[in-house]
């Protein structure tokens, strides 16, 4: 209330549309901008003018509540609107404030891995990717959907192929990403397409009505959610379509990677529950039976294997790949079993998941910032040379684990709670299990760091070397995050319920 | 059967698609699986256009307030017939039932931007390519492989 009276009211009239076209915009400048910090700046103002926004949008939408911006003044459903309701406005707020908190990382980190002549046009790309991100959350148009997915999508390639000049390897990673991208995002695209020809319109609203109208529609709907499942578990490294994550993670500039699995996996699996509940409905056979059998099994799978195969790995930022891949598997989970709650948990998990996993890429590439490190056995000593990157590292990873008092606890909690409501304990015993795992392959590490003598190098023992403040503020504002979130965990889980209860009813 | 053939768009798309797909994952070499890709995608730009055709359809023209086609939401259907501003000459406004083909400009609308974004998609794709190229010596996926194997052996990079 007493901040949204200091917020102009053209911003409050216009802040859906601003959110996404002062990036686009800005992203064109930024692209022709001298390559010091000039562009580093602009990025800078940028993002931190769009976090504004977002916490303006969040706000507003808490006291108001659903709000569609008409845009050209075109009324939906044969022009496009925004929508801003309680599940996107979290969402958009964490792809805000992320950008902004990897762009503060950004300005050390850019300098140590991108070529100085590269530099505008990684800001150019980084901006272009939040404008993608934030228009495909914000929309409420299919076929948009589809284009700022493949405008995020598209910027990315670069993103990471830009990690070549610290790693050859991202070259073939970012090509294998643009190939099954591609192929997920026109998946996508034929789902859109089948559903335009079932219902006759693009409006996300308009959709849902006439579906429901039809009791789910015919063979052509039940084909399109089909497309559309598929299509969006390759961009949110649903489990046996998870191939390209790895790599991408891994090898990518370290800001990016940060960036990359605290955003685009979670704006991706926020499609889903828009399309899963709110343009089709569980209510439908066909959806439960995905839900069902599809999102909870493979989710099921996803969690045991891919925390298996992060115990294996010997680099530590494949090993926290694998691990995203795991965390996605209770979010699938959590919307499978389609219970308010346990949607509600599933969501939860979501932001949770990205503020953990956001702060551990972090702490990780400042190690590598530092001593040129990534794989497990050059963690040795690492409580002593950084501590307090190290003391990041360790309060995201417990968070990770979901030990009491942090984010990760929050929402296993309640996730398992919801399972238990639902009968389902296979599924409680699986949570549990892969907790346990998670502790294995975190506490690998942290009884390397904390447990092991610094390494000697040419006859000398490294010697404290601490990351540069404007790393250690991003990654300890995360760490501490998670830990807020993990105490004063109500208004998280009450925005995460206003969600559930928007996209499955109250109750 | 022969309602099959009728719907031959389909078939072609049909077809398009699994070659396009085919050739993405059967091929090892970069610049095919980008070829495929291309292919897949084009097969989704003539799905749109097979649906953009309706028999019967009218153009949305707003005429002042009389609303445009006739829909769910009660807008009323144009009837009788309409003059050119040139000519003078007359045509009878088709209507459902009617068996002139219409066009509907939105899917055409909509492959425009998908055609954009294929394009964007492949051209990133081919410049990557070409970097591969300078830093691997080659573009066959299972030469890249092998020489990231040993390159993983060794460890990251410096």
């Amino acid at each position: 209330m007493s901040f949204l009276e200091f917020v102009p009211d053209w911003l409050l009239a216009h802040a859906p549309a601003f959110l996404m076209a002062l990036p686009l915009i800005m992203a064109a400048i930024t692209a022709i901008l001298p390559n010091k910090r000039v562009a580093w700046a602009s990025t800078f103002i940028v993002t931190a003018i769009l976090t504004v926004t977002a916490f303006t949008i969040a706000l507003y939408n808490a006291e108001v509540g659903t709000t569609i911006y008409k845009m050209g003044g075109w009324a939906p459903p044969h022009g496009i609107s925004l929508v801003i309701d309680a599940l996107n406005a979290p969402v958009v707020v964490l792809i805000a404030l992320m950008s902004l908190i990897t762009v503060i990382y950004a300005l050390p980190a850019t300098v140590a891995e991108i070529k100085p002549n590269k530099r505008a046009p990684f800001y150019a790309a980084f901006l272009l990717c939040t404008a993608g991100l934030l228009g495909m959350t914000v929309t409420g148009d299919a076929f948009n959907v589809f284009v700022f997915l493949e405008v995020s999508s598209i910027s990315t390639y670069v993103l990471v192929a830009m990690g070549a000049a610290r790693d050859r390897r991202a070259l073939s990673a970012a090509y294998n990403y643009l190939i099954l991208g591609s192929i997920g995002a026109t998946f996508f695209v034929i789902g859109v397409g089948f559903l335009y020809m079932e219902t006759g319109t693009l409006n996300m609203a308009d959709m849902a009505r006439i579906l429901a109208d039809l009791d789910g529609g015919s063979r052509v709907a039940k084909i399109a959610f089909g497309f559309i499942v598929i299509g969006l578990g390759l961009k949110l490294a649903m489990f046996p379509l998870h191939t390209w994550l790895p790599g991408a993670y891994a090898y990518s500039p370290t800001p990016v990677a940060a960036f990359l699995a605290s955003t685009a996996t979670k704006a991706a699996l926020y499609l889903l529950l828009r399309f899963t509940f709110f343009v089709f409905d569980p209510s439908y056979s066909y959806v439960a039976d995905v839900l069902m059998f599809v999102l909870v099994g493979l989710g099921v799978v996803g969690m045991i294997f891919a925390s298996l195969q992060a115990i294996f790995q010997t680099d530590v930022r494949r090993m926290l790949a694998y691990s995203s891949v795991a965390q996605v598997g209770y979010m699938l989970l959590g919307i499978g079993i389609a219970t308010t709650a346990s949607v509600a948990a599933g969501y939860l998990h979501l932001l949770n998941h990205a503020i953990i996993k956001g702060g551990l890429f972090l702490a990780i590439g400042a190690m590598w910032y530092r001593f040129g490190i990534t794989r497990t056995e050059d963690f040795r000593g690492l409580g002593k040379t950084m501590p307090l990157t190290m003391g990041a590292f360790t309060v995201s990873g417990l968070s990770l684990i979901g030990v009491p008092f942090t984010a990760g606890f929050v929402s296993k909690v309640n996730l398992t709670f919801a399972a238990a409501d639902s009968g389902w304990w296979w599924a409680v015993a699986v949570i549990m299990v892969t907790s346990i795992l998670a502790l294995i392959y975190i506490g690998r590490l942290l009884l390397v760091a904390y447990f092991q003598s610094p390494p000697v190098v040419n006859g000398e023992v490294v010697v404290r070397n601490e990351a540069p403040i404007a790393m250690l503020l991003p990654m300890w504002t995360l760490a501490l995050a998670s830990v807020f979130v993990g105490i004063w965990s109500d208004t998280m889980v009450g925005m995460a319920i206003r969600a559930a209860e928007l996209l499955l009813g109250a109750g | 059967m022969s309602d099959l053939f009728l719907q031959y768009n389909y078939i072609i798309v049909i077809i398009l698609m699994m070659t396009g797909l085919y050739i993405v994952f059967a091929s090892r070499n970069l610049i095919k699986k980008l070829a495929g890709l291309s292919v897949f995608q084009t097969s989704v730009f003539l799905l749109y256009i097979t649906i953009g055709k309706v028999s019967g359809g009218q153009p949305p023209i707003l005429i002042e307030d009389k609303g445009y086609g006739a829909d769910k939401d009660g807008h009323a259907l144009l009837e009788g017939t309409i003059q050119t501003a040139a000519g003078g000459a007359s045509y009878i406004l088709p209507g459902p039932g009617s068996d002139v083909l219409y066009s509907n400009p939105l899917p055409h609308v909509l492959i425009l931007t998908a055609i954009v974004v294929g394009v964007a998609t492949l051209s990133i794709g081919l410049a990557l390519t070409v970097r591969i190229r300078e830093v691997y010596r080659t573009i066959e996926e299972d030469e890249i492989e092998a020489a990231d194997f040993v390159y993983n052996l060794e460890g990251t990079a410096d």
